[in-house]
C-alpha cells in the first residue's frame, strides 16, 4: 500500500508537472528574458492622420477574406456616423472620431508581440506566426472564446449563429498573400498611403521620422511600439489615442506576464501539498495513537490502583478476620479453662466436703 | 434507515416531481434550440461579451459551491477530526453532481463541445490558465466519481471492490485536495490576463488566492445548507450517527468559515493596500465592492462567530445561506458585472431568459439526480454490513 501510494503520488506529479512546466518557460516565469518579438516579423503602420474614411480596406478585406457582403455598401459612408467593431463578417472596421476636425482611424488585430489571446488559448488554436502573424486554426477550436476575453483590443468575434461549425474571426493579416509575395488586401487597395507594409522594426524607423520631421503634426508616440508589450500594427495620431478609441492605459507588459506568476505556484502545489498533506494526516494519526495509548495506560493504571486496593482491603479485612476468629478462640479456651478450673475446683471442693462427712 | 427497498412504491405525482418535471421539459426545448439555431440564438452573448451567466453562473459558482467535497474529505481523513465522518458522503455526492453540472453546462456554452476533449488529450495549450482548470477538473471529477462509488457498491452489494476502493481514500483525498487547490485558484487567475477590463478593485495579482481561500469557506456553507435541506426533506433516510453528528458538523463548520472569513477580508484589504487602490473604494465601484466584502463577507463571518459561541445552529444555517449569496455575487462581480466596466450601458450583458433557465434546468437535473441516489444508495446513513468500518 505505501509503494503503492507514493508510486500513484508521483505519477500524478510527473502528469501535472509536466503539463505546466511548458508553460512555464512559454511565460518565462521568472527569468530576466525579454522578448523583443521575431526579428524579421512583419507589420503594418497605420497614419491616422492621412485616412479619409474611404472603407475601401473594408472592402478589399471583405473580398480577400471571401466574407459574407453587409446590409450597407462599403460606399455608403453614413455608417460611419456609428461606433463599430470587428465583427464576424468584418474583420476590419473604420471608425470616425468627431473633433475640431474628423479623424478615421482602421479598426482590426493588431497582432501582439506576444499576444493575450495564444497565451489564452487551452488548445494552441491561436499562435504569433514567424511572420508576425496572429493565426488562427479552426480545426483546433473549441469554442471557449477565452481569447476574446483576454484580448486587450476587444478583437475577436464568434460566429454565435452557427450551431455546427460555429468559429473565431480576425484578420489574418493576409498571411496567405503574404506567404504568396502579395500586400495585404487593406495596404495595396488604400489610396492615400495610409497602411505601409513592411517589416515592424523599419515601420517604427518610418514612424518616428515622420513625427520627427513634423513634430506640431503628430502626437508624438507610436501606439503599438510598446503597448501590451508591442504589436505588429503600429498608429500614428495627430490627436491624442484615446480620442480615437485607443486604450493608453494598457500598459507595456505583454498579457503572457500576467499570467505566469500564477501558472508558476502551480507546479509548487503539485510539489508540496502532497508533502503537508500527508505531513498533517501523519500527525493527526500519531496524535490519535498516542492519545489511545495514554488512554489505554491511564485505564491500566486505574486498574492497577483499583486491584491494589481491593487486595489490601482484602488483606486487612482477613487478617482482622483472623484476629477475631483467635480472639474468639482465645476466648472460647479460657471460657472452657475456667470451667474446667471451676469444675476441678468444685469436684475438690465436692471431695473435701464428703471427706469431711467421713471424718 | 436501511430501508431502500421501499422507495419505489413511493407515490410519482409529488409537487416536487410536477416542477422539476416542467423545468427538465422547457430545458430540453431550448436545448434543442440551442443546438440547432446556435449559441446566438438562446444567449444574449456578444463579441465584447463572450462569456455570460453559464461561465459566471454555472462555471464559477457550481465549481466554488462543490468545493465542499474536498474540504469535509480533507477535514475527516486528513485532519483527522474523524467526527465530521457522516458529512463525508454527502458532500462527496453533491461535489461530484455539482462538477458533472458544471461540465454539462460547458456543453451549452462552448461552440463545439464534443472537442472539449481536445484540450486534454490532443493539443495542450499549457501556457493558459484555462488549459490548467480543464485538466484539474477532469482529473478531479474522476477522483469524485471514484470516491462516490463504494455507496454504489454497497447498495449492489459488490463488497470486495468495494474495500478495494475504500483502502484508496487517503490517496484520493490528497489528490482531491491537490487538483481542488490548483483549479478552485486557477478560476480566479482567468481574469489576471485582462488588467484592462476588470475593475480594478477586483483585479489583483492575488486574485487566484482569493478565489481558493474563498472557494473554502464556500465549501464549508454548502455542507451546512446541504445537510439543512437534506434534514427538512430526506429526514427519514439519516441514522442515529448522521443525526448525532449533524449539530457537530453545523457548529464545527461554522466556527471554521467564521475564522476563514476573516482571514480572507484581511488579504482582501491587503490587495487593496499593495495596489493602492483605496481612491476607488468613494466610487459607485467602491460602494459596491463594499457591498460585497462587508455586506456579504463580514455580516456572515459575524453571524457565523456568534452562531458558534452560542451554539445556535439556526444562525449559523442563516450565516450559511448569507456567506453562499456572497461567493455568488463575488463570482458574479468578477465575471460578469465589474468585468467590461468601462463599456457604455448599451453594450453590457444581461443574461437572456433562456439563459436563466438553462441555467436553473441544469441546477434542477443535479437535484434530481442527488435526490434519486440519497434515497437509495447509503448516503446519509451508513450501510449496516459495513458500520464500524473506517
Amino acid at each position: 500500500m505505501a509503494i503503492s501510494r507514493r508510486k500513484f503520488l508521483a505519477s500524478i506529479g510527473a502528469a501535472i508537472g509536466a503539463g505546466t512546466s511548458g508553460a512555464l518557460t512559454n511565460a518565462y516565469g521568472a527569468t530576466n528574458k525579454h522578448f523583443k518579438g521575431y526579428p524579421q516579423s512583419f507589420g503594418v503602420l497605420h497614419d491616422t492622420t492621412r485616412c479619409i474614411g474611404c472603407r475601401k480596406c473594408e472592402q478589399a478585406c471583405n473580398e480577400v477574406n471571401k466574407l459574407d457582403k453587409p446590409e450597407k455598401a462599403f460606399d455608403d459612408l453614413s455608417v460611419l456616423d456609428q461606433k463599430r467593431r470587428t465583427k464576424e463578417n468584418a474583420y476590419t472596421v473604420v471608425n470616425k472620431f468627431k473633433g475640431k476636425f474628423d479623424v478615421f482611424a482602421k479598426k482590426q488585430c493588431n497582432h501582439c508581440q506576444e499576444p493575450a489571446c495564444a497565451s489564452a488559448c487551452f488548445v494552441k488554436a491561436l499562435k504569433k506566426d514567424k511572420t508576425g502573424a496572429v493565426v488562427y486554426d479552426e480545426s483546433l477550436c473549441v469554442g471557449c472564446r477565452y481569447c476574446m476575453v483576454a484580448c486587450p483590443f476587444n478583437i475577436p468575434a464568434y460566429t454565435y449563429n452557427d450551431p455546427i461549425t460555429p468559429k473565431v474571426t480576425k484578420c489574418t493579416m493576409c498571411l496567405p498573400r503574404i506567404r504568396e509575395g502579395k500586400l495585404p488586401g487593406c495596404v495595396e487597395i488604400c489610396p492615400r498611403e495610409a497602411l505601409v507594409f513592411g517589416k515592424r522594426k523599419d515601420l517604427l524607423k518610418i514612424a518616428w521620422k515622420r513625427i520627427y520631421k513634423n513634430p506640431d503634426h503628430y502626437i508624438e508616440h507610436v501606439y503599438g511600439e510598446h503597448e501590451m508589450g508591442g504589436t505588429s500594427w503600429l498608429y500614428l495620431s495627430s490627436v491624442p489615442f484615446e480620442q480615437i478609441g485607443m486604450s493608453e492605459d494598457l500598459g507595456v507588459t505583454p498579457a503572457p506576464k500576467f499570467t505566469s506568476g500564477a501558472l508558476g505556484t502551480v507546479p509548487m502545489v503539485v510539489g508540496l501539498w502532497p508533502v503537508l498533506l500527508t505531513g498533517v494526516y501523519a500527525i493527526s494519526k500519531r496524535k490519535e495513537k498516542i492519545a489511545n495509548e495514554e488512554k489505554k495506560e491511564a485505564v491500566q493504571k486505574a486498574n492497577d490502583l483499583a486491584l491494589n486496593e481491593m487486595n489490601n482491603q482484602l488483606l486487612q479485612q482477613k487478617n482482622q478476620m483472623t484476629k477475631e476468629k483467635e480472639a474468639a478462640i482465645r476466648n472460647e479456651v479460657a471460657k472452657a479453662l475456667e470451667k474446667a478450673a471451676k469444675k476441678a475446683e468444685e469436684d475438690a471442693k465436692a471431695a473435701d466436703d464428703a471427706g469431711k462427712e467421713e471424718e | 434507515m436501511g430501508s431502500e427497498k421501499t422507495i419505489a412504491q413511493k407515490q410519482f405525482v409529488t409537487p416536487f416531481n410536477v416542477v422539476a418535471a416542467i423545468i427538465i421539459l422547457v430545458g430540453l426545448v431550448i436545448t434543442v434550440l440551442r443546438f440547432t439555431k446556435g449559441i446566438g440564438a438562446v444567449t444574449n452573448l456578444d463579441n465584447n461579451n463572450p462569456w455570460g451567466l453559464w461561465i459566471g453562473f454555472d462555471l464559477l459558482c457550481g465549481v466554488a459551491l462543490a468545493a465542499g467535497g474536498y474540504v469535509t474529505s480533507s477535514a475527516c481523513y486528513i485532519f483527522g477530526l474523524k467526527k465530521y465522518h457522516s458529512a463525508v458522503r454527502p458532500a462527496i455526492l453533491t461535489a461530484f453532481l455539482g462538477y458533472a453540472m458544471v461540465v454539462l453546462a460547458l456543453n451549452y456554452d462552448v461552440g463545439r463541445p464534443w472537442r472539449l476533449p481536445y484540450p486534454i488529450f490532443y493539443s495542450q495549450g499549457t501556457s493558459s490558465l484555462l488549459f490548467e482548470v480543464g485538466l484539474c477538473v477532469f482529473l478531479y471529477l474522476t477522483v469524485l466519481f471514484v470516491e462516490w462509488t463504494p455507496a454504489a457498491f454497497e447498495w449492489l452489494g459488490l463488497k470486495k471492490i468495494r474495500n478495494w476502493v475504500v483502502r484508496l481514500t487517503l490517496v484520493l483525498t490528497i489528490f482531491g485536495v491537490i487538483l481542488s487547490t490548483l483549479h478552485q485558484s486557477s478560476l480566479g487567475a482567468l481574469f489576471l490576463i485582462a488588467p484592462s477590463k476588470l475593475h480594478p478593485l477586483w483585479y489583483s495579482e492575488y486574485l487566484h488566492v482569493y478565489f481558493f481561500i474563498s472557494s473554502i469557506f464556500a465549501g464549508l456553507s454548502m455542507v451546512i445548507f446541504e445537510s439543512s435541506m437534506a434534514h427538512k426533506w430526506l429526514h427519514d433516510k439519516m441514522d442515529e450517527t448522521h443525526l448525532a453528528e449533524a449539530d457537530g458538523v453545523v457548529l464545527g463548520f461554522g466556527k471554521a468559515a467564521s475564522f476563514i472569513m476573516m482571514g480572507y477580508i484581511g488579504i482582501k484589504i491587503i490587495g487593496i493596500a499593495v495596489d493602492n487602490n483605496w481612491h476607488y473604494l468613494t466610487t459607485g465601484w467602491g460602494l459596491w465592492f463594499l457591498v460585497e466584502l462587508i455586506g456579504f463577507v463580514l455580516f456572515p463571518a459575524i453571524l457565523y462567530s456568534v452562531g458558534s459561541r452560542e451554539k445556535n445552529t439556526k444562525l449559523i444555517k442563516i450565516a450559511a445561506i448569507w456567506t453562499i449569496l456572497g461567493i455568488v455575487l463575488n463570482r458574479l462581480n468578477v465575471s460578469l458585472i465589474a468585468f467590461n466596466w468601462r463599456l457604455p450601458a448599451s453594450e453590457r450583458y444581461f443574461p437572456s431568459f433562456m439563459e436563466v433557465w438553462t441555467t436553473i434546468f441544469i441546477i434542477t437535473i443535479g437535484v434530481v439526480i442527488y435526490k434519486f441516489i440519497a434515497t437509495r444508495m447509503p448516503i446519509l446513513y451508513e450501510h449496516p454490513e459495513y458500520k464500524e468500518d473506517h
